[in-house]
């Protein structure tokens, strides 16, 4: 078969194909480049002294407790504020909404919120959260801030989720003479959850990998915060990816940058697998 | 009940509305200030000197600069990985580099930063024997990098799109695979190709914090090995120490940067359209 074809016409597709593979090639060599780099230079400075104290000139110490807890701490916030506002307003577009001119200005909304930069967030926050709302540059202005920025993804793959619900449970439990939010709530919601539950790990990995949003929402501060404090206004605390950039921007110090950096690689692959997971159970439990 | 559902249906519309008063009525009396053609166009930009001058067309420039070069060495490897990822991998090899890319969509956006500092700075100045790395062309290259996964992703969609048939008719009439592809398939597929590569407009344009830490940072017109400051990273900078006119100024950047994404958001959804009919 090769033979019937002109030289000038093999050398081209061979060409291209080559191009094909090399592409391939370099994405790869890109991605192992720089995961190999990044735990190379990171992994031997992950110390039990970084990760269990918080930095002190008076005691010498670089820690990076704090960054981990208001990591924690904004994580819980902004999804026990943008959940049930993310999951209602999909069910509203799903099971409530009759207007089909409302349903496609909110779709049109959220897709726009979707394509704003983070840096744009992190301003109108401050304007919106810190200066208007008076909370001050604190973790609680930051995790408003996100509400915001995660607010499509919820919106999305709960829509999603919903969509792939079979209509006769919705007939089967209205024929059971439930109300409608009875029915959605016991038989729409729970065949839907494991899909909720991908979104949800989507989101906690935006909300780790942000820091521009929050530069001027959270601050930068290094303080160890308690629960408590976490959630009132005024206390300010950077997260692990704004810490990473005070290092090694503000402060030219690498070692710690790429400690920090290690450990959210490290983050972001427990988080892809864990939506990988769910998404898989997802698939056996239908 | 379904009242409280109405209310949460529209919150996202809420929230752009709040977004765009906020943005436009903190952003336009700068603007007003300075002459609207005086800030667009003016060349100059020092807000902390003793006879400050807003010009932010650098920023503009390099903004768009950057977002061309990203593109520009983003895209054809984004897409012949897609065609990869679509056409010729087997199973195996298709699941590892979807991983891959993957993995790198979701990689925080400093960490990128903090690696082009590190690798890619230090080996441009090197390379092109310059005094400092930390320039343009580096953050074109992190740029490129960062749009990578969503230009792949979003392009293998429509490459796995085109109806079965057309290769088949390719393939019979005597066509190879590797020419079924770039002649027929992704011809076809053009519409999802163009709405990934605004996607990575979009991605490219707003990124903030990886470009701070390898463009260099200083407001000069854009050139190719010159510090440069983009429209997202002038906000960034210098937001925390700003006052006065500097601090409405920023405000008016952002509004900038509003209107270029609002833009592009046009430009994908009527790419989308297209697509649909």
């Amino acid at each position: 078969m090769n033979r019937m074809i002109s030289k000038s016409r093999r050398v081209k597709i061979a060409l291209l194909n080559g191009l094909i593979w090399a592409a391939a090639g370099i994405i790869c060599l890109l991605l192992i480049g720089l995961v190999v780099c990044i735990l190379y230079k990171g992994l031997p400075h992950i110390t039990g002294e970084l990760l269990t104290s918080k930095p002190s000139l008076l005691e010498g110490t670089v820690g990076i407790l704090p960054n981990i807890l208001n990591t924690l701490y904004i994580i819980l916030m902004t999804l026990i504020v943008v959940l049930p506002l993310g999951v209602g307003s999909a069910i509203y577009l799903n099971e409530y909404a009759k207007n089909k001119k409302a349903v496609k200005l909110i779709e049109l909304a959220t897709e726009t919120l979707a394509g704003i930069p983070s840096i744009i967030y992190g301003l109108v926050g401050m304007l919106i959260f810190v200066q208007f709302c008076s909370l001050g540059t604190s973790l609680l202005a930051g995790a408003l801030t996100l509400v915001i920025m995660t607010l499509p993804t919820i919106i999305r793959t709960t829509q999603e989720s919903l969509k792939t619900v079979p209509d006769s449970y919705r007939e089967g439990g209205l024929a059971l003479g439930a109300g409608k939010w009875h029915m959605i709530r016991t038989a729409v919601l729970p065949s839907a959850i494991d899909r909720i539950i991908t979104g949800c790990i989507l989101s906690i990995g935006r909300i780790v990998g942000e820091s521009t949003a929050l530069l001027f929402t959270a601050g930068m501060a290094n303080e160890m915060l308690g629960m408590i404090s976490a959630v009132t206004p005024n206390h300010a605390g950077s997260t692990l990816t704004v810490s990473l950039y005070m290092y090694a921007k503000e402060r030219g110090d690498f070692d710690t940058a790429f400690a920090i950096a290690a450990i959210l690689l490290i983050l972001t692959l427990i988080i892809n697998l864990s939506a990988k997971f769910a998404a898989k159970k997802l698939k056996k439990g239908v | 009940m379904s009242m409280t559902f109405t209310v949460c249906g529209f919150i996202a519309v809420g929230f752009v509305l709040l977004i765009t008063i906020f943005l436009v009525v903190s952003g336009t009396p700068a603007i007003a200030e300075i002459g609207f053609i005086d800030f667009i166009f003016g060349t100059k930009w020092a807000s902390t000197a003793k006879e400050a001058s807003y010009g932010i067309l650098p920023f503009i420039m390099s903004s768009i600069y950057g977002t061309l070069g990203a593109i520009v060495i983003g895209v054809p490897l984004g897409i012949l990985c897609a065609v990869f990822l679509a056409k010729v991998a087997g199973k195996k090899s298709s699941s590892l580099v979807s991983n891959a890319v993957n993995l790198m969509s979701g990689i925080p956006s400093v960490v990128y930063g903090l690696v082009g500092m590190i690798v890619i700075v230090p080996t441009v100045r090197e390379v092109f024997d310059l005094p400092d790395g930390a320039n343009l062309f580096s953050a074109m290259i992190v740029l490129a990098i960062m749009i990578l996964p969503s230009v792949i992703s979003v392009s293998e969609t429509a490459i796995r799109a085109v109806p079965r048939e057309y290769e088949e008719a390719s393939l019979a009439l005597g066509a190879t695979k590797t020419e079924t592809i770039f002649k027929v398939i992704l011809p076809a597929a053009k519409s999802g190709i163009l709405a990934s590569v605004v996607l990575g407009i979009g991605r490219a344009i707003g990124e903030a914090m990886a470009v701070m830490m390898v463009s260099g940072n200083v407001a000069n017109m854009p050139k190719l090995f010159g510090s440069v400051r983009f429209l997202t990273t002038a906000v960034a900078s210098e937001m925390s120490y700003s006052s006065g006119l500097q601090r409405q100024a920023l405000f008016s950047v952002a509004l900038v940067l509003f209107v270029f994404i609002l833009a592009i958001n046009l430009v994908l959804n009527l790419v989308i359209k297209r697509e649909k009919k």
